[in-house]
Parts: C-alpha cells; sequence; structure tokens
C-alpha cells in the first residue's frame, strides 16, 4: 500500500493544494494512506483539522513529508525551496512517484533531475486532450477559472456596469467586451460577462469553434478568410498566414476603439504568446478601459501588459495576473485534486493502494514524462483525430444517403403505379359483377373509409393511446350482428355462439369506453 | 319499432361514431368524445333490440349476456394500472376478433336473409373474409397481450423461411375459400370454413411472434386496423351499414396510427410486417470506438444540476413505464416548476408500447399535458437547455440514427437531446435498447450515466431535491 504526500506549495503567492479532504477520503477508498504536510490546505481554507478527520496523517514539515511518502501529489512542478535551501527533488524518496505540472518542454534539466532519482512523474499538463481523459484534464478545469476570474479581475477596475441600466438617475449604457482566443479560458470569460449582462464578443481562428462561441451568448466576429482555418492538432490553434494576421489586427484595432473591455487568450503550443494588441491599440482605447491578458505568463497577447502585475498605460488598465486560478484557491483546489483522483482511480483499478503505470493505456503514456529513471517525454504522436467528424445534427444528408434513396424513390412509384392499377381493376369487378344491394353498402364503406381517414389525422399524437381504445370500445358495435343472430337462432349452436359473441363484444364496449374515460379524466392542463 | 326508425338510429350512432373519434383532436373537447361514443352504442343497442320481436327468453339471454359483458369489462378497465394499458387494449382488440369470428359463422350457419346468385356467392366472401381476419386479430392479440405483459419473450421469432410459411399458408387459405365457395351444402362448407380459421389463427401467431418487441406500438394499432375490418366484414354478411361505418372508421384509424408510428422510426410498414427487426442487426455497424468510456454521476451531482439549471427537458421512454417511475417524475416536475426552472418533456412518437403511451403515464402523474411535447415541436430547443434527463429510453435518443448510415436504426427520427449543455441518463446498465443498437449518445463528453432501476434512481433524486 502506497503512503500518498501533499507537501505545502512553495511557489510564491501559490494558494492551490492538490488535495481536499473531500479527495482525501476518496483517495483512501483507493486503499491509499495519504499524509499532508501541516498548513498545506490553509490558503485554500482547508485546515489540519478536516484532513484529519478525513483520514489523513500529519506531517510536521517539508522534509519527513518528503521522505517518507511514496507518492507525491502537487500543484506546481518541484523547485528550490528557498526557506530550507534544498531541493524538493533532493527530498524525494528515491524511486517515488510524483504527479504535478512540470512543462517537460520547458524544463529538461529537472527531468533529468527526477530521473536520477529513478521517480516515476506524471506531468498533468501533459495530458493526452482525448475525451476519456477530460475528467483529468487540469488545463481545462483551471483554464475555466482563469477566464471567469479574468471578467471578475476586469469588472474590479472597470469604472462602470457591465449590464446596461436605466435608473431614475439617467442611463447607463452595457459594457463591451472583446474576448480574443475561445478556448476553455476564453469561452468560460464569454459566459461570464455574458452573464453580468455585457455585451460580448468573440474572435478565434478555428472556425469551428463559432457555434460554441454563439452558444455561450455572444457575437462570433470573423475574418472574410473563408479557406483558412486555424485549427491545429488536439484541439488546439496553429500559426496563420501573414495576411490572416494583418486582416486580424486590422479588426481588433477597429474594435479596441469601440470596447471597454478586452481578454485575450491566444495562445499556440510550443511558443510564445502572440502579440495581437499592439501599444497603439491600447492607446485607441477609451479612457478607463480594461485588458486582461491570460496569456502574460508566456510572454502576454498585449505589448504592454507586466506580467503579474497591473499597469496603467495611457489611462488603460493592463491586468497581467498570472496566477488566476490560484486566486480562487478553493474551487481551483476541489477541481485540481478531482482531477488527481479521477487519475489516480485509473491507475488503481484495483482499488489495492498500488499505482500501474500501464504505457500501453493512451492516457497515461501521454501523462508520464519519467518511468523510472527513463524519460518518457515527448510520447510517441497519438493518432487524434485531427478533422473532427461534423458535429451531429448539421443536417446535411450525407452523399450515401441521397444514393440509396434514388432507387426507392422509382420503387415506389413503380409501387403506387401498380397499387393505382389493381385497385381500379378491382372497382370495375365490383361495379361489373355486384349486385344494386352490394354496392349500396359498399358506397357507404368506402365513404366511412375517407371520414376516418380526415377525422383520425386530426387527434393530437397525446391522445394516441385513448383513440385506441375508444375505437376498440366502438368496434364492439359488432354486438348488433351477434344480437340479430341470438334471437333468430335456430339452433343450439349458433345460440351459444351467439350468446358469447354478444358477452364478449360487451365486454369491450364497457371495458373501451371506461378506460378511455378513465385516461382523458387524468390529462390536465 | 319499424325498420325507418332503426336506419334513423343507426345514422344518428354513425354521426356519434365520427363525432367521437374528432373530440380527440383535443383534450378540451377528448371527453365529450368519449360520451358521444357512449351514446352511440346505447342508441344502436337499443333501437336493435328494439326492432326484433323475439320471446322472452330472447330478451333474457341478450340481457344476461350484456350484463356479464358489462360486468366483467367495467371490472377489467377500473383494474388495470396505466402502465398495463398496452396489453388491455391488445386484449380487447382478441375480443372483437374473436366476436367477429363467431357472427361470421352464426352467419353462415343460419342466415338472418336467404340469398341467391352473385348476392350469395358475395355473402360467402363476406363470412369467410370476416372469419380470417377475425381469427387472425384474435390469435394475433392474444400473442401481442402476452408479448407486452411479458409472459411470451418479446424477442422477434425468425423461423428459417418463414416468409414462405406465410405466404404458404395465405395460398392455402385461397384454395379453402375456392372449396368453400363451391361446397353445395352448408355441412360440406363447414369443413373449409373451420380449417380455414385454424390457419388464420396460426398465421395470426406467427405473425405477431416474429416481431420484436421494439415494434410493439406498430403492432397494436395494425390489430386494431384489423378489428375495424372484421368487424365491417361482418356488416357487409349482414348487410348492417353501421357495422360497415364503424368497421371502416375502426380500421382506417388503426391503419392511419401504424402509419404514424412507422414514419416515427423510418420504417416501411411492409418491413414491421415481416418482422424479424431486432434480431438480424448484424449489418457493418459502426463500433464504437474502444478509447470510450461513459462518466458516471452521481444523484447529488445530478440533483444540483437540475437544482442550478433554467431548463430542463425529460425525455421518458419505455423503461420508466417499466419501473412505475411516472409519479415519481411528476413530483419532481412539480417540484422544479415551483422553483421557477422550465420543465418540459420530449416524447417520441413511438416511445413505450402503444402510440400515445408516454402521454397517459405522464398524465396518470399529474404532469400538465401543455408542457408534454412531440419531438417535433421540442428537437429545435435542446440547444437552448441546461440539463436533459433521458430516464428509460434509449434507441430513440440515438444519434448513431443521423450520424452513421450503417446503423440498422439509420434515418430513423429521434430526439437530438445530445445538443443540450448536459445530458444525465438513468439506465439500468450498459445493454443495448430493442433495437440492439450501441448508443454512443453514452459516450458523449456531455453525458452522465446515473445507474439503477429508474424507480429507485428517481426516487433518490426526488428525495434529494426536496432536502436541497
Amino acid at each position: 500500500m502506497m503512503k500518498l504526500g501533499i507537501p505545502k506549495e512553495i511557489f510564491l503567492d501559490e494558494r492551490r493544494v492538490a488535495a481536499t479532504p473531500a479527495s482525501v477520503q476518496k483517495l483512501i477508498k483507493l486503499g491509499y494512506e495519504v499524509v499532508v504536510q501541516s498548513g498545506a490546505g490553509e490558503p485554500a481554507h482547508y485546515d489540519d483539522d478536516a484532513y484529519m478527520a478525513a483520514g489523513a496523517a500529519i506531517s510536521v514539515d517539508a522534509p519527513s513529508l518528503w521522505e517518507q511518502s511514496d507518492f507525491i501529489l502537487k500543484v506546481r512542478a518541484p523547485m528550490m525551496n528557498p526557506a530550507l535551501d534544498r531541493h524538493e527533488v533532493d527530498m524525494m524518496k528515491e524511486g517515488a512517484y510524483l504527479v504535478s505540472y512540470i512543462w517537460p518542454a520547458q524544463s529538461p534539466e529537472l527531468l533529468e533531475q527526477l530521473a536520477e532519482k529513478k521517480a516515476t512523474v506524471f506531468a498533468i499538463d501533459s495530458l493526452p486532450r482525448i475525451s476519456r481523459a477530460q475528467k483529468m484534464d487540469a488545463l481545462s478545469a483551471m483554464a475555466n477559472i482563469a477566464g471567469y476570474r479574468a471578467v471578475i479581475e476586469a469588472a474590479n477596475h472597470f469604472g462602470r456596469f457591465f449590464t446596461g441600466q436605466v435608473t431614475a438617475a439617467g442611463k447607463v449604457p452595457p459594457a463591451k467586451v472583446m474576448v480574443i482566443g475561445a478556448g476553455v479560458a476564453g469561452l468560460a470569460a464569454v459566459g461570464t460577462a455574458n452573464s453580468m449582462g455585457a455585451i460580448v464578443r468573440a474572435f478565434d481562428t478555428r472556425l469551428e469553434v463559432k457555434e460554441q462561441v454563439e452558444s455561450m451568448g455572444a457575437e462570433f466576429l470573423e475574418l472574410d478568410f473563408a479557406d483558412e482555418d486555424g485549427s491545429g492538432g488536439g484541439g488546439y490553434a496553429k500559426q496563420m498566414s501573414d495576411e490572416f494576421i494583418a486582416a486580424e489586427m486590422a479588426l481588433f484595432a477597429e474594435q479596441a476603439k469601440e470596447v471597454d473591455i478586452i481578454i485575450t487568450t491566444a495562445l499556440i503550443p510550443g511558443r510564445p504568446a502572440p502579440k495581437l494588441i499592439t501599444a497603439a491599440m491600447v492607446q485607441s482605447m477609451k479612457p478607463g478601459s480594461v485588458v486582461v491578458d491570460l496569456a502574460s505568463e508566456r510572454g502576454g497577447n498585449c505589448e504592454l501588459t507586466v506580467p503579474g502585475q497591473v499597469a496603467v498605460d495611457h489611462d488603460v488598465t493592463l491586468i497581467g495576473y498570472t496566477d488566476l486560478p490560484s486566486r480562487m484557491a478553493k474551487v481551483s483546489s476541489d477541481l485540481y485534486s478531482n482531477n488527481l483522483v479521477h487519475l489516480l482511480s485509473d491507475m488503481t483499478p484495483e482499488k489495492d493502494g498500488q499505482p500501474q503505470v500501464d504505457m500501453e493505456d493512451t492516457v497515461i503514456r501521454g501523462v508520464t514524462v519519467v518511468n523510472n529513471s527513463e524519460i518518457t517525454w515527448p510520447p510517441p504522436k497519438i493518432e487524434v483525430p485531427v478533422t473532427a467528424p461534423p458535429p451531429p445534427g448539421t443536417e446535411e444528408p450525407s452523399p450515401a444517403g441521397a444514393q440509396v434513396s434514388e432507387p426507392s424513390f422509382i420503387k415506389k412509384w413503380l409501387g403506387k403505379g401498380s397499387v393505382l392499377a389493381i385497385t381500379v381493376a378491382a372497382l370495375l369487378g365490383i361495379g361489373g359483377y355486384a349486385p344494386e344491394s352490394f354496392l349500396t353498402h359498399f358506397t357507404v364503406f368506402v365513404l366511412a373509409c375517407f371520414i376516418g381517414y380526415q377525422v383520425v389525422w386530426n387527434v393530437t399524437a397525446s391522445l394516441h393511446t385513448p383513440l385506441m381504445s375508444v375505437t376498440n370500445a366502438i368496434s364492439g358495435i359488432i354486438v348488433i350482428g351477434a344480437i340479430l343472430h341470438l334471437v333468430q337462432a335456430g339452433n343450439i349452436a349458433v345460440g351459444i355462439m351467439s350468446f358469447v359473441a354478444v358477452l364478449i363484444a360487451t365486454i369491450n364496449i364497457a371495458g373501451g369506453f371506461r378506460v378511455t374515460h378513465r385516461m382523458l379524466k387524468m390529462f390536465r392542463k | 319499432m319499424s325498420a325507418g326508425f332503426v336506419s334513423v338510429a343507426y345514422v344518428v350512432a354513425s354521426i356519434l361514431f365520427i363525432l367521437s373519434l374528432g373530440g380527440l383532436s383535443h383534450q378540451e373537447s377528448a371527453r365529450r368524445g368519449n360520451f358521444f361514443g357512449i351514446a352511440g352504442i346505447i342508441i344502436a343497442l337499443v333501437a336493435t333490440i328494439a326492432s326484433v320481436s323475439m320471446g322472452a327468453g330472447g330478451i333474457a339471454s341478450i340481457v344476461i349476456a350484456i350484463l356479464i359483458g358489462a360486468s366483467a369489462g367495467m371490472f377489467l378497465a377500473n383494474r388495470v394500472e396505466m402502465t398495463q394499458m398496452p396489453q388491455l387494449v391488445a386484449l380487447l382488440h382478441s375480443f372483437v376478433g374473436l366476436a367477429a369470428v363467431f357472427v361470421g359463422f352464426a352467419g353462415y350457419l343460419d342466415p338472418l336473409v336467404t340469398t341467391h346468385g352473385a348476392e350469395h356467392t358475395i355473402k360467402l366472401v363476406e363470412v369467410f373474409l370476416g372469419v380470417f381476419i377475425g381469427s387472425i386479430t384474435f390469435t394475433g392479440s392474444l400473442i401481442a397481450c402476452g408479448k407486452l405483459d411479458a409472459r411470451i419473450s418479446s424477442a422477434a421469432l425468425t423461423l428459417p423461411g418463414r416468409h414462405i410459411m406465410n405466404l404458404g399458408a395465405l395460398g392455402f387459405t385461397v384454395l379453402l375459400g375456392a372449396w368453400f365457395l363451391g361446397a353445395d351444402s352448408v355441412t360440406e362448407g363447414m369443413f373449409p370454413l373451420i380449417v380455414m380459421t385454424v390457419v388464420a389463427g396460426v398465421l395470426g401467431v406467427h405473425l405477431i411472434l416474429a416481431i420484436g418487441g421494439a415494434d410493439m406500438p406498430v403492432v397494436v394499432s395494425m390489430l386494431n386496423s384489423y378489428s375495424g375490418w372484421a368487424a365491417a366484414s361482418i356488416g357487409f354478411m349482414l348487410g348492417n351499414d353501421l357495422l360497415i361505418v364503424t368497421g371502416a372508421l375502426v380500421g382506417s384509424s388503426g391503419a392511419i396510427l401504424s402509419y404514424i408510428m412507422c414514419r416515427a422510426m423510418n420504417r416501411s410498414f411492409m418491413s414491421v410486417i415481416l418482422g424479424g427487426f431486432g434480431q438480424t442487426t448484424s449489418g457493418p455497424a459502426a463500433v464504437v470506438d474502444s478509447d470510450l468510456t461513459v462518466q458516471e454521476s452521481s444523484i447529488d451531482d445530478v440533483c444540483e444540476e437540475l437544482s442550478n439549471s433554467d431548463a430542463v427537458i425529460i425525455v421518458p421512454g419505455y423503461g420508466m413505464a417499466v419501473a412505475q417511475a411516472q409519479t415519481a417524475v411528476g413530483e419532481i416536475t412539480k417540484l422544479l416548476r415551483d422553483r421557477g426552472i422550465t420543465v418540459r418533456f420530449g416524447i417520441h412518437p413511438v416511445a413505450g408500447r402503444l402510440p400515445g403511451h408516454m402521454n397517459v403515464l405522464l398524465a396518470e402523474a399529474k404532469v400538465p399535458y401543455d408542457i408534454v411535447l412531440e419531438m417535433d415541436e421540442i428537437n429545435d430547443d435542446f440547444p437552448s437547455t441546461d440539463v436533459v434527463l433521458v430516464i428509460g429510453a434509449n434507441d430513440t435518443v440515438n444519434p448513431a440514427a443521423m450520424d452513421d448510415p450503417n446503423s440498422p436504426i439509420a434515418g430513423m427520427p429521434v430526439l437530438e437531446v445530445w445538443k443540450a449543455r448536459q445530458v444525465v441518463v438513468l439506465k439500468r446498465g450498459m445493454a443495448s435498447g430493442y433495437a440492439g443498437v450501441e448508443n454512443p449518445l453514452f459516450f458523449k463528453e456531455n453525458t452522465r450515466m446515473l445507474f439503477g432501476d429508474a424507480k429507485e434512481t428517481v426516487d433518490k433524486l426526488l428525495g434529494g431535491l426536496r432536502s436541497a
């Protein structure tokens, strides 16, 4: 049985924690023991008592925690602990497991260091973006929080309402918000700003997100570049052509003059954030406007943002916080810890507290960056559908369907023609052969069929069951025939048969009407 | 009473029957429609009994038969649960069929009016047809009733060469018919008539056994139609216009219902009647990507989702009927509506085992009928819906019907629940629906599964919502 360790985060201003009391309970159910460093949950408002109540042991300081843990659950990548003057990796047990953000592409030395420790390391940021892995996708969970918080920060620094109001003291116009990049964070920002009453516009190079943007209540800003779509692999954006970027910049310049708040979330994997909002655009914005740059940790989408700071330039507030999820430590810890629980529960199918690293599993393969002294990053490219299948319900008939319907169409007409021919022939036959008395009845019959046809089409679908029971009841009218026979019965056999017929037909009449009545009584507005 | 009065009474009764069906076009007028029907039957019965001259014995036997029949009918109808409505309707169909067989025999053995020449031949054809249809209706309805009541396996029985067998039975019936028409005496004609009755009975059994449970709405409405045609042919035999009119009304009503049901499943009537669907779905149906897993949810999470949403659509299916969960569903609806949440129901035309089955169950649960909408009315609203609760429905919400041209249910119109923000599927397990088709809905990102018996789960949800 492995011992999971939850250290206190030492990164400056990091308030998140990798396990909450709720997630500790779930981890214990998976068969693990859990040790939490004293005070680890405090910035997220989870105290030691709560962890103890959930079944975790408390370790007084970092060195003892790192020493005794077989499996470390963390938020930030291991780093130098300035207070102890020891690197976290050095404190780690040899051969231990670790899950946290690693950013393997940016930190090759860290991977080396971990490999020397014979560690097995899962980089939660390297999770493949496939649907099965969504429940473990910390990046999306955090981006969602960041998008929300970005709007809240903007509102905090913006001197007006988001929603337009007509008050006794005068009219207030609604705020206009532009969101650049409609990933998880962008969409969250769109939704939040929209629900606060602002007019929201969003831009993204990937045309496929237009529907999502509109579903969140924003207008999708489009360029006249029909043939270029910015979808890269795995749901990320890719670098665009120069003409496209020029047109895009022109759009932003025009929008900057008009909108009150710009929220940028544009990132391209493995590259610095594209510069989309120039100093000139900031200058053209109305005084008091706000720019929130969610890409500031990777250099920023706006030329003027200062990473981690709030700056004011040209009377425009530029928010460059890099720790937005950490500013909502409670919810982000809850979600992050759930992501880790999902990952561990996938790795521990036996619930015996022994993680199994199945390198055949696409998700585990992607997330494992060091496997017992062997660096396994980057993973082999997995086959993620690059061209997503058309979303269901686009109502476009598939070509296959059209081909199939062609012959059946002809067949249908042939069928209809032959039915018509047979009907005409039958009618002629009846007319030529049948006696007068039959024809009168026949006329009645045909007319009744037509009346039935007209009447029944008008019956509302919700009353189809009562329709069946009422027609059932009236088809018991056959009782009349039975009565006529019963009265004139010449022999005992006919008498008995007629008697039974009267009896069961009456069951039908009474039962049918009664049950219809019961049903109809229930229908009410 | 003179013949003129009887004719007038029959005309009045016919009109009342037409008004009765016409009344069903709206919920408001439906109850009045039912009373029109009752009035029609009573007028017809009184006029018939008054018109014939008979002794006290005759009167007595009629009254006894009617009293027994009426009380048995009332007893059945009062006792039946709304979830058992399909069985009851099927059972009642079989009675009409059996009555038609008896009246047909009686009419042959002891004709009310003697006929000659062409008229006689036509009458014999009518007797033969009436008994044939009546017999098929009788046994077929009994089988349908057994299937709906789960006394008989609802899976389609596919005997090898079953189409040949059916055709053979039909051909044999035609031969028997020729023999019957050529018979010199009643005694000689009885033999082919009885044999035909048996053959038709077996044919009815076999026809319905070959139809899978999912097609039951079509079968029941088809049998409804048959019972009408049986009554109509007896009407021809007796030369009675009221029977002809009523039979034609019922027959066309059932036929239209069958057509509506078939259209709702995008299947041709013939393919349903010939049966075997649900067993032979081999075909190169798209294999669901093994990379996909379902995401389970919990009662608490779903309660929270529901409480936090603005618009909810509930999509019930046969599973709700089986588990008798409609009352709890009704209470959840009331609770959510009281909290200002828009709750509506989306009903697929073939949900359940009878046309309109779900509507009756929801009405029983006191769900107002103006929030119970048909597929066409509600399909456009899913994208603006927060949570869709799918309770015991499967094939009617299967996106494969639209996406996968190889799917056995391809082209069937379905409720597009997956367009909502979140779909919660209440289901007993991962088994496929009646059509035996894998349902990609369960693997969608925005789908959460809530496994368990529909009744228990819905009760727990109700409890959770109350305490929330």
